[in-house]
This record gives structure tokens, sequence and C-alpha cells, in this order.
């Protein structure tokens, strides 16, 4: 049952992620966490670890979901569910519709998805935040003083980065420093 | 034999893409590109922009879609499995044996308190990839409404821990789409018939002026 739950789930999941991995975040959030498959805590440590290894994030989370719940199978199911779509379009756009770019509406559709898909973007990473610092919830809410200080402190180093290197720190640099900054908490607070 | 080699080529190509893309599907253009297109020369530079397009605008990752076209492209069907698979296999490793060890990893104290660090990191990380993404979009009324209600609804469905489809919205700008699309065929649809009454009312002008002139 588990092996077609996720299997099911991570199609939809590759079905639905459009632009980019970043976009698949939010989807994952709910049909993971409310499938009770992980906590919040966990789907930020899945997260990072996807980050920092290589692969798209969307794989990853499917193949470390899939894992933890279903073991060799699991893990099979659900990345095969998330690759499914993306494969079978991909090949009716090359071989049947190769004019698909130009066909009537696809542009103005992907236009008007592309608005909606950022602001799902930025919420999920608003709420990823809120989640790291104790707010899980309306119902579930603390407050952790020293996540919330981690989390200015690496809020700081993100935006002085740019500002002095004008480009973006390197996603795994940041996890690198912010595992750093974690590791010295643990030496100040002994 | 050829076709076979071929296959082959491709897959290890592909695993080693794979292997080396890190930090998202852009990274996998830059590799597939320097292989691909370099060292192989089994498809151009052109032939991967126009593939990068398709994959942009169609659902999944980035990189799953590239991986299958450009498959397509050198080997047919069986060279898109064989790419895609290709692809995915180091991740898939990698991912699966660190599933094995993760509940002995997370255990390690100094495991932890790192984590402690690292699980702030993650929202400003996706935060900060949806910020840079702001610009990818003209903003007009419509835009920008559409922008906030996915906005304002993702926020209110995650802090009220509601049940509702986040697939959803997607759905809707979809339908969305096709609407203002349907209406733009109808506009368009309109001024051409405008303009053909207004061609069709000139020439009577035209030879009016001619005879004024020759009467003179």
């Amino acid at each position: 049952m588990i092996y077609f739950e996720l299997f099911f789930t991570f199609f939809k999941i590759g079905l639905f992620t459009f632009g980019g991995g970043a976009s698949m975040i939010p989807i994952i959030q709910q049909e993971v966490v409310s499938n009770g498959w992980l906590t919040e805590e966990q789907l930020l440590q899945y997260i990072a670890i996807s980050e920092s290894t290589p692969g798209p994030i969307a794989i990853n989370m499917a193949t470390f979901i899939g894992s933890t719940q279903g073991g060799i199978w699991g893990s099979l199911l659900a990345t095969l569910g998330v690759v499914l779509p993306s494969f079978i379009i991909i090949l009716l756009i090359a071989a049947v519709f190769t004019k698909f770019a130009q066909y009537a509406g696809v542009k103005t559709v992907l236009k008007t998805i592309r608005p909606i898909v950022v602001g799902m973007i930025i919420a999920a990473g608003a709420y990823l935040v809120v989640t790291a610092i104790g707010i899980q919830s309306f119902y579930s809410m603390s407050f952790d003083l020293l996540s919330i200080i981690i989390t200015a402190i690496l809020a700081v180093i993100m935006i002085v980065y740019k500002i002095i290197f004008k480009k973006h720190i390197p996603v795994i640099a940041f996890i690198l420093v912010a595992a750093g900054v974690g590791l010295i908490t643990y030496v100040i607070g002994g | 034999m050829q076709k076979f080699k071929t296959l082959l080529s491709l897959f290890l190509t592909y695993l080693k893409i794979g292997l080396f893309t890190f930090g998202g599907g852009y990274a996998m253009i830059a590799l597939i590109e320097e292989n691909i297109v370099n060292k192989k020369q089994w498809i151009t530079k052109e032939e991967l922009t126009d593939i990068v397009t398709i994959a942009e605008s169609t659902p999944g990752p980035i990189a799953i879609n590239c991986s299958t076209y450009v498959g397509y492209k050198i080997g047919g069907v069986l060279g898109s499995a064989v790419a895609t698979i290709g692809c995915v296999i180091p991740s898939f490793v990698i991912i699966f044996a660190i599933s094995m060890v993760f509940d002995w990893f997370m255990s390690i104290t100094y495991v932890q308190y790192a984590f402690n660090g690292i699980k702030c990191a993650v929202g400003l990380i996706i935060l900060r990839q949806g910020f840079k993404m702001l610009k990818s979009f003209k903003k007009n009324l419509l835009s920008l409404i559409c922008f906030f209600i996915a906005l304002v609804g993702i926020l209110l469905i995650n802090f009220f821990a509601v049940d509702f489809s986040t697939v959803f919205f997607i759905l809707a700008g979809a339908v969305l789409g096709v609407f203002i699309y349907i209406l733009d065929v109808i506009k368009k649809k309109r001024k051409a018939k405008y303009e053909k009454v207004e061609e069709s009312s000139q020439p009577n002008s035209l030879s009016e002026s001619k005879e004024g002139g020759n009467e003179k």
C-alpha cells in the first residue's frame, strides 16, 4: 500500500512542478507533512541534504522520502513516480508535438502560471523560515531564541555576501556556513 | 552495434553529468553543453537552447526534461530512457546510502548542532530563490493579483494547517491562462474584422477623387 501511495504522491508532485526544483517545495510540504511521512523539522533536514548532494532537489527528495518510508522499493517507486510525468511529456513533445512551444495558448498559460509559482515559492520559503524559529502553525507556536538569532545571522551573511561579491553565495557554501554557525552555538552553549 | 555503442556512451556521459550536477538544473545545462555539445558534438548549441526553452515550460525538474529530450535527439526513445536513467542513478545511489545511515548520522551530537544552524538556512535559501524569480514575470494588475493570492494562500494554508490542495493554485492558473488566451483570440478576430470593414469603405473615396481630377 505504501508503495502505491509513494508512487502516486510523487507522480503528482512531478506533474505539478513548474519552473524549477524550488517550486516543488510548497507541494511537497503539503503532501508529505500532511501524510504524516515527515515532521516539519525532518522536512528541513531532508531539504538540506537534498540541496547539498548532486542531482535535482526533486529527485533527491523523492529518493530520500521513498527510502525512509518504504525501503529500497519505496525509493525506487518514488523516484520513478517523480520522473515519469516529465519523461512522458517530453517524449510526447519531442516525438509528436514538436511545435509545442508555438501551439496556441501555451505561452499564455505559462505566462499566467509563472507569478503564481513565484508566489508559492516565496510563501514556502517564508514558512520554512518561520518553522525553523519554532512557529509551526497557529495552534503550535514556540519561540526558539537561539534559532531566531542564528536565522538573523545567516540572513545578514547572505545579504552582505551579495553586496560584497555582487553574486549570491552558492547554496552548498551557505549550508556549510550554517553548519559552522550551528556548531559554534554548541561550543558557546557547552 | 553502432547504436549500442552510442547508447552506452550516452549512458556513461549522463552518469558523469548526473554526478556533478550540484545546485539544480541550470548547473546541469552547463555540463551538458560542455560534454555533449562541445566534447561529443552530438547536438549543436542552438539545439540545446531550444531544448532548454521546452524544458523550462514543461512540468518536472528541468534536469530531467533536458536529459530526456537530449537523449531522444541522440538515440530516439531508447536514448531518452538511457540518458534519464544515467542522470538519475548517481544521486539515487548517494541519497539512498545517506538515508540508510541517516538516523545514526542525526544521532551524533555534533551533527545535531550543525543541523540547528542548517535548518535555519534552508528557508532562507528557498526565500532567496523566490525573490530571484520575481523578475521573471511582467508586473501588471493580473500577474500581481495572481502572485499575491498564491503567496497569501499558501501562507494561510500552512499557518492554519488547512487541508487545501496547493496543486489547485497551479490548475487555477492554467484555466485562467486558457481563458485569457480565448479572450485574446476573440479580441484579435474582432480587430481583424474591423480593419476589413475599414478597407472595403476606402476604394470608393479614392475613385471619387480620381474622377474629380479628370474632370478638371
